[in-house]
């Protein structure tokens, strides 16, 4: 028995398929799922998406951010976009990085909802530039 | 009686106006086959974020610090509607059905002494809305130079819904738009986006007992704070996919309609270019008789 991993974006479903395992990058962690799991829902972080099988990673994708359902027999990741590793641009990365960092420079420094989203952005755009160097 | 001359020049320009009608018709159609694959593929996004917005709504919906983009602002005073257009017309009654019911909406909720304000997407909805409610609208949006619909689009509209929802510019958010039912059919459907959808709320009461057995990872309302303004996104998302899908439906048919309207002008016309033609020869012929016969 496998776990049923489905990865959407909000323009298609990108994957379908049963796997072993899937580490996926959860707001508090990285996060290995296997079948039989509790089930939760969890905000996804900037980061790499690695999907297990035979013990092997198999595939690699970079998740923007996000959520993710868990179930005992499902897991439906929906990402806000979704690029395998080895097509990751390491310059948008960098661009959306900058952005980012300039947004921090402009916003309203007791605005904590503000700080937040644009902390985000950086490390969203951050774990894009890493997972371009991999 | 026209001329000869004249009849024949109109005929050509009928035809021309075919040729033009019906390219026009075939763009439409591999439009419309792409628009449909696009909305297709927009699909289990929004489905799957109505099963997670449903476990988390409802045990969040009670508390009395539920997000405003959830339950609302709890007054009912400024209503903000969303009218999508097609960028271009030639499409049949495409955008006028959305205009008037738009109008329509806005009439009714100001006799009821709300408050209006419009911000249309499409340039033909704003232009249709400016002659008569040009002091509601307080700005628009239009796609015509984007070849493809991204997502990043809708979640721009939604900021700025957002962001007006929060500072108080606005309490409830109605979007008005042709919803894809088949090629030839395209339904106008007035859906409400803040406060959610009741039936969101709610939630399916299907495996309930399975919902209330959710753990959440950071906590339910930090959790929900996120995923509404990406629901808003998406409804909108969806939206615009189905009006643009909409949109090729009624220009395919329009145009399906003036080709075919073209081909039966050609033909009376032609008719009564061949008639007079006839009567021209016959008369020709009488004055030849009649010459020969003076003789």
């Amino acid at each position: 028995m496998a776990l049923q991993l489905e990865i959407v974006s909000p323009e298609k479903l990108l994957l379908s398929k049963a796997v072993e395992m899937v580490v996926i990058p959860a707001a508090e962690g990285e996060m290995g799922v296997m079948q039989s799991h509790a089930p939760m829902l969890l905000l996804l972080r900037g980061g790499v998406i690695g999907i297990v099988e035979n013990g092997q990673v198999t595939e690699r994708l970079f998740v923007a951010g996000g959520f993710a359902e868990i179930t005992p027999e499902r897991c439906t990741v929906m990402a806000d976009e979704a690029i395998p590793v080895g097509e990751v641009s390491r310059i948008v990365g960098e661009q959306r990085l900058n952005e980012a960092t300039a947004a921090l420079e402009a916003v309203d420094k007791m605005d904590v909802d503000a700080i937040n989203a644009v902390m985000d952005r950086i490390q969203s755009a951050r774990a894009m530039v890493d997972a371009a160097g991999v | 009686m026209p001329s000869l001359k004249s009849l024949r020049i109109r005929i050509n320009s009928v035809k021309s106006t075919q040729k033009i009608t019906s390219a026009m018709k075939m763009v439409a159609a591999s439009k419309l086959r792409r628009a449909q694959q696009h909305a297709e593929a927009a699909r289990p996004y929004a489905e799957r974020m109505e099963r997670m917005l449903g476990a988390l709504a409802t045990s969040v919906a009670g508390s009395p610090n539920a997000p405003k983009l959830l339950v609302g602002t709890g007054s009912d005073k400024i209503h903000l509607l969303v009218p999508v257009t097609a960028d271009r017309g030639l499409a049949g009654a495409f955008n006028t059905s959305i205009g008037r019911a738009t109008r329509l909406l806005a009439r009714r909720l100001e006799a009821a002494g709300k408050t209006v304000k419009i911000f249309p997407v499409g340039r033909k909805g704003r232009d249709f809305l400016r002659r008569e409610l040009s002091s509601r609208i307080i700005g628009d949006i239009s796609y015509a130079a984007k070849k493809r619909l991204e997502f990043s689009d809708a979640q721009d509209v939604a900021h700025r819904i957002t962001t007006m929802l929060n500072a108080g510019e606005i309490d409830i958010c109605t979007i008005v738009y042709n919803r894809f039912q088949s090629v030839i059919a395209q339904v106008v459907t007035e859906t409400t986006l803040i406060p959610a959808p009741l039936a969101l709320v709610t939630g399916t009461p299907i495996a309930a007992g399975m919902q209330a057995s959710y753990e959440y990872e950071p906590d339910e309302e930090s959790m929900l704070a996120r995923l509404l303004p990406q629901n808003l996104a998406i409804q909108l998302y969806r939206a615009l996919l189905e009006s643009a899908a909409g949109e090729h439906g009624a220009r395919m048919t329009a145009m399906d309609n003036a080709t075919r309207n073209a081909g039966d002008m050609i033909k009376r016309l032609s008719q009564n270019y061949n008639r007079a033609r006839q009567a021209n020869i016959t008369r020709e012929l009488i004055e030849i008789i009649s010459g020969a016969e003076a003789v």
